[in-house]
């Protein structure tokens, strides 16, 4: 495994997009420990929402060593253009929209995404940050932290295919089983796959399948 | 933006437009980009696509005499189809130029490969 080159992204672009970081990083830590199961889906489209720095869609493409449409959606516009940048830098044909969660792919994605990957603005935070399409977009979560992650869990069930599988980050004060339970009425079960403690915060990442698959 | 991507944006975001489908497509500049043909993929990908939508598309690029007009039975050992769907799906991208909702007129600028479905607070 090897972690996405990232070193076209200069400091400039860090004043605009967020840095990976640790949640990043466990993130990618996840879908290594899950490639095979992931492999053996054999997904044919993967969404991400709210790709950044495009680090997480890029490693997954370039682990799972098939192609795969990879449709990468950001409200940031300097997002989907580092996502797209992210993707060539290291041989990856990466699609990324501009655009407010799954906003005009949601008809048309509906139950054909495999994978579906989410690393959300999970900082509690004023309800006013949140909203923005700048920097702010990829971390202000509003109450809980919950809020932009409140717009997309029933978006979930629409958009996963019978196979579909969708990972998420979420940190401790974002209720991780509040959520589970909130998926688990639309049919899905929850595992965590990783956790980890990071200065303030404890990060885990949360897999979703349908519960009637196998 | 490939047309693969292009078949699945819709424009019913806007208020009041309901199917909005398939976007037309103003091409200001158009890059053919060489990918690895996986006939497998192209094969597990045809039944997600709409293909009237996709040949509407290709026409909009001046590739519309690139693929049949229809999906031909038994594709998945059709080679010949195979490559051409993935030529159209997959190696022909928009990357300046506009999409257009059917029924609104509505224009969304694809910049730098990039489309952008963002609305303004009065038109959701």
């Amino acid at each position: 495994m090897s972690t996405p080159d990232i070193s076209h992204i200069k400091s400039s672009d860090y004043q605009l997009i967020y840095e990976p970081a640790e949640d990043s990083f466990l993130f990618l830590d996840a879908l290594l420990q899950d490639i095979n199961f992931i492999r053996n889906l054999r997904p044919v489209t993967c969404l991400e929402i709210g790709s950044g720095s495009g680090i997480v869609s890029t490693f997954l493409a370039k682990e799972l060593g098939c192609p795969v449409l990879s449709i990468c959606t950001d409200i940031n516009p300097h997002a989907t253009e580092v996502t797209k940048k992210t993707g060539l830098q290291n041989g990856i044909s990466l699609e990324p929209v501009l655009t407010d969660l799954v906003n005009g792919l949601g008809e048309r994605l509906k139950s054909n995404v495999d994978v579906l990957l989410f690393n959300p603005p999970y900082v509690v935070t004023p309800s006013e940050e949140v909203g923005s399409h700048g920097i702010e977009a990829s971390w202000a979560g509003g109450k809980c932290g919950r809020e932009v992650i409140d717009r997309v869990l029933p978006l979930v069930p629409n958009l996963l295919s019978k196979i579909g599988v969708f990972y998420m980050v979420v940190i401790k004060e974002n209720r991780p089983d509040e959520i589970c339970s909130i998926l688990m009425k639309s049919g899905f079960t929850m595992v965590t796959v990783l956790s980890r403690r990071s200065g303030p915060e404890f990060l885990s990442i949360l897999r979703f399948t349908r519960v009637d698959y196998r | 933006m490939k047309l693969l991507t292009h078949n699945m944006l819709t424009s019913n975001i806007i208020k009041g437009v309901t199917k909005g489908f398939p976007l037309g497509i103003q091409v200001s500049k158009l890059e053919e980009k060489s990918v690895d043909f996986n006939p497998d993929f192209v094969a597990r990908m045809i039944p997600k696509i709409d293909w009237s939508a996709l040949k509407q598309a290709a026409s909009d690029v001046g590739k519309g005499d690139e693929i049949p007009a229809d999906i031909v039975p038994q594709y998945e050992q059709n080679e010949d189809f195979l490559k051409k769907a993935h030529h159209v799906l997959m190696e022909i991208e928009v990357i300046e130029g506009e999409l257009v909702c059917p029924e609104s007129g509505r224009k969304f600028p694809v910049s730098n490969g990039i489309p952008n479905m963002l609305l303004n607070e009065d038109e959701v």
